[in-house]
């Protein structure tokens, strides 16, 4: 019997999702919206930033550099300074945005295979920019350093060592994969994991306190259908919606930037799969414990607002403070941020995502535990 | 096998805890034979509801016991979950689906099919038939009401338990519901249903009042009529409130309540009503009421309802 149950039940959400009128919006127009306007809407693109270079080696190899970051086209060398307090002053009054300090002896170090430092100061607003500068100096740099060293057979690298800018907002924020060091593209996974989250956390969460509500929870409790049962007919559609949304956000994606995955799309499927039955466990716990469809959808929201806020879609983590760092270890949204970087932008394979899928794992088995205990059809 | 469909035994529930905790439940027993037509006479927040949880097993009371043909709510609720079909209190429906779809998800629940359990419904079903494509939430109070009871009965229920089946619904369709729950019990269907209007409860075979959690006076609306100890005086004029304050003030009155337009004076047992009617137009006379009409009356169910209410001192007390 519990075959065929199972089979109606998934049946009648199905019909249900299909007629609910903003169901079909919800799928397609939230990750276009979501797709088009956050990018945009925080955009940190870096073009011709203003830099001030303290040169204080003079060498062949600083001169390279120097060449190197200016043909970018990231960055335009303002000003070169003597000195690193001379720098500043073009700092403070705001010509220029960021120092690279080139010590002594960096081409000696380079030449005898140490790793050679340059001390980077970014003057942000806030410290999602200045990561961002980093970022993009970083890769310029390193992409010197890779080819320049490799032309000159030298096991030499270069360390870039950020410096505290004095009593400013000290960057030291690093972003750490974004080869294409393009915005847009590095904030797609994010809002990728920023939907499966919604439609797992919010439409369960609304899902049996709305039928609670209505009153049918109580003829389907009445009844002998088990609970399992029941709860798999209501986790399958929104896993399927998550698959979707996901295609579709990957679809979207594709179509505005160009941008596809580097890693297997099987893998990118199995995570988001995982995290979205562990989001629809959540949502399902919540509203098997909520009075009212309002009340579970405060405390999804309330819940939902924390893993965004903590999840390093908009603050990069190394930038939070240290106890909020603490709560990030917590938190199944950034596992599934990083994790979706790294097989979108980076093309990280599962072995090299273990971490995340142990965590994001048992983040779903153990709400999903919660939900099938805490639903109770006999009320104590 | 006992002849009881249903036995409640001390069932008792209580929620929430010290100054806040309510006795939803108090010491209920009551038996409901098979194949009658019970009635559960109260109003809101009496206790009706959770004691439906109770005996659908779907709460588990704090101590008594309830029986359900035969088996235990609380070790037998397997059992009793296949043989029971419960309407809760506002029909629960799936808006959103249709008339067909709606019956054929409760059937499917309880391991049934509509074509199974055709001939049970039927007498039902017929009304709906004709709008089986239509969205539940598109149909009339009347409508839905009986679409609900349809999808309680898809299973062929032994035990049909309905919470205020006809709370919300127009007049006619009122009517309409308990003339095919007689046909139901006909079929051999024994059937619980609650109910705050008290002129509904002749329509039930026995009758139980609830009040504050508890059951009292489990007989038929005829006896239960019979056994009002008071004689009736239904009194009417011109200045209705003063009427009232005055009637309570008549010697001889024991208690007096408003039903529409007409005041009922319960009177002191002893002495005839047709004398107390004369003694009575006098002082109301005396006291300057115009239009006076007194009539002597049986008495109602409603009326017992209204005494029953202010012994308890429930709060349709005094009005
Ligand atoms: N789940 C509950 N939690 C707390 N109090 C409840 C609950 N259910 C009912 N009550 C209280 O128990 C009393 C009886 O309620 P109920 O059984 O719904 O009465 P009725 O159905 O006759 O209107 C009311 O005072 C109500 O507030
Ligand atoms: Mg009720």
């Amino acid at each position: 019997m519990g075959r065929k149950v199972l089979k109606y039940l998934l049946e009648k959400e199905f019909k249900q999702n299909l007629r609910n009128p903003i169901m079909l919006p919800l799928i397609i127009v939230l990750p276009l919206i979501q797709l088009v306007v956050l990018p945009f809407a925080a955009t940190y693109e870096i073009r011709n930033v203003e830099m001030v270079i303290v040169d204080n080696d003079h060498s062949a190899f600083s001169r390279d550099l120097e060449q190197k970051i200016a043909s970018s086209g990231y960055f335009r060398t303002r000003y070169h300074a003597p000195t690193y307090q001379e720098a500043l002053s073009y700092i403070e009054k705001g010509d220029a945005a960021v120092v690279l300090e080139i010590p002594q002896h960096f081409e000696n170090d380079l030449g005898d295979g140490r790793s050679a430092q340059v001390f980077l100061s970014v003057d942000a607003v806030d410290g999602t920019q200045a990561s961002i500068v980093e970022a993009y100096l970083n890769g310029v740099i390193q992409d010197y350093a890779a080819r320049t060293l490799r032309e000159e057979a030298l096991q030499s690298q270069v360390e870039v060592r950020n410096r505290k800018l004095p009593s400013r907002i000290q960057a030291t924020a690093q972003m750490r994969f974004n080869p294409f060091l393009d915005y847009q593209t590095y904030m797609v996974p994010g809002i990728l994991a920023m939907l499966l989250t919604l439609v797992g956390g919010i439409l369960a969460a609304l899902n049996i306190s709305g039928e609670r509500e209505l009153g049918t929870l109580e003829q389907i409790n009445v009844s002998p259908v088990r609970k399992s049962d029941y709860l798999l007919g209501k986790l399958i559609p929104f896993w399927i919606m998550g698959l979707l949304i996901t295609l579709i956000g990957l679809g979207i994606a594709w179509l505005l930037y160009g941008l596809t995955p580097r890693g297997s799309l099987p893998t990118l499927l199995l995570f988001a799969t995982i995290y979205n039955i562990g989001f629809t466990g959540f949502g399902l716990f919540l509203s098997s414990v909520s009075k009212s469809q309002q009340q579970a959808m405060f405390v999804a929201f309330f819940f939902l607002l924390i893993f965004f806020l903590m999840g390093g879609l908009f603050t990069p983590v190394s930038s939070m403070p240290h106890w909020a760092q603490y709560i990030v270890y917590l938190n199944p949204t950034w596992y599934l941020i990083d994790a979706m970087r790294l097989i979108i932008l980076k093309g990280s394979g599962f072995a090299q995502l273990l971490d995340q899928f142990y965590a994001i794992l048992s983040f779903a088995v153990f709400f999903n535990f919660l939900a099938l205990i805490t639903f109770r059809k006999t009320a104590k | 096998m006992s002849d009881y469909s249903v036995s409640a035994r001390d069932l008792s529930k209580k929620f929430g805890h010290g100054h806040h905790a309510v006795q939803a439940v108090d010491g209920v027993s009551f038996d409901v034979k098979k194949g009658e037509l019970f009635g559960l006479i109260g109003p809101d927040g009496a206790g009706k509801t959770t004691l439906f949880r109770l005996l659908t097993s779907l709460m588990i009371p704090d101590s008594g016991t309830a029986v359900v043909e035969g088996f235990d709510t609380v070790k037998d609720y397997r059992q009793i979950r296949r043989i029971i079909g419960y309407m809760p209190g506002r029909f629960s429906l799936y808006q959103d689906l249709s008339v067909e779809e709606n019956l054929k998800f409760f059937a499917t629940l309880f391991g049934s099919t509509v074509a199974k359990s055709y001939d049970s419904i039927k007498p039902i079903y017929r009304y709906l038939e004709p709008f089986k494509k239509r969205m539940a939430g598109k149909l009339s109070g009347g409508m839905k009401q009986k679409l609900a009871l349809c999808c309680a009965l898809v299973h062929a229920p032994k035990v049909l338990f309905l919470d205020e089946p006809t709370t919300g619904v127009d007049p006619v369709s009122r009517k309409e519901f308990w003339e095919m729950l007689g046909t139901l019990q006909e079929q051999g269907i024994s059937i619980v249903a609650s109910t705050p209007y008290m002129n509904e409860a002749v329509r039930c075979h026995r009758i139980a009042f609830v009040q504050n959690g508890k059951v009292s006076e489990c007989d038929t609306p005829e006896n239960i009529r019979r056994r009002f100890p008071h004689a009736i005086l239904a009194v009417k004029s011109r200045d209705t409130f003063t009427l009232l304050q005055d009637l309570r003030k008549f010697p001889g009155a024991h208690s007096c309540y408003s039903f529409g337009n007409y005041q009922h004076l319960y009177l002191h047992s002893g002495g005839g009503a047709g004398d107390a009617a004369d003694r009575l137009r006098a002082y109301l006379e005396d006291k300057g009421h115009h239009d006076i009409s007194i009539q002597p009356m049986e008495a109602s169910i409603e009326d017992c309802f209204m005494l029953r209410m202010s012994k308890e001192g429930g709060r349709y007390g005094d009005v």
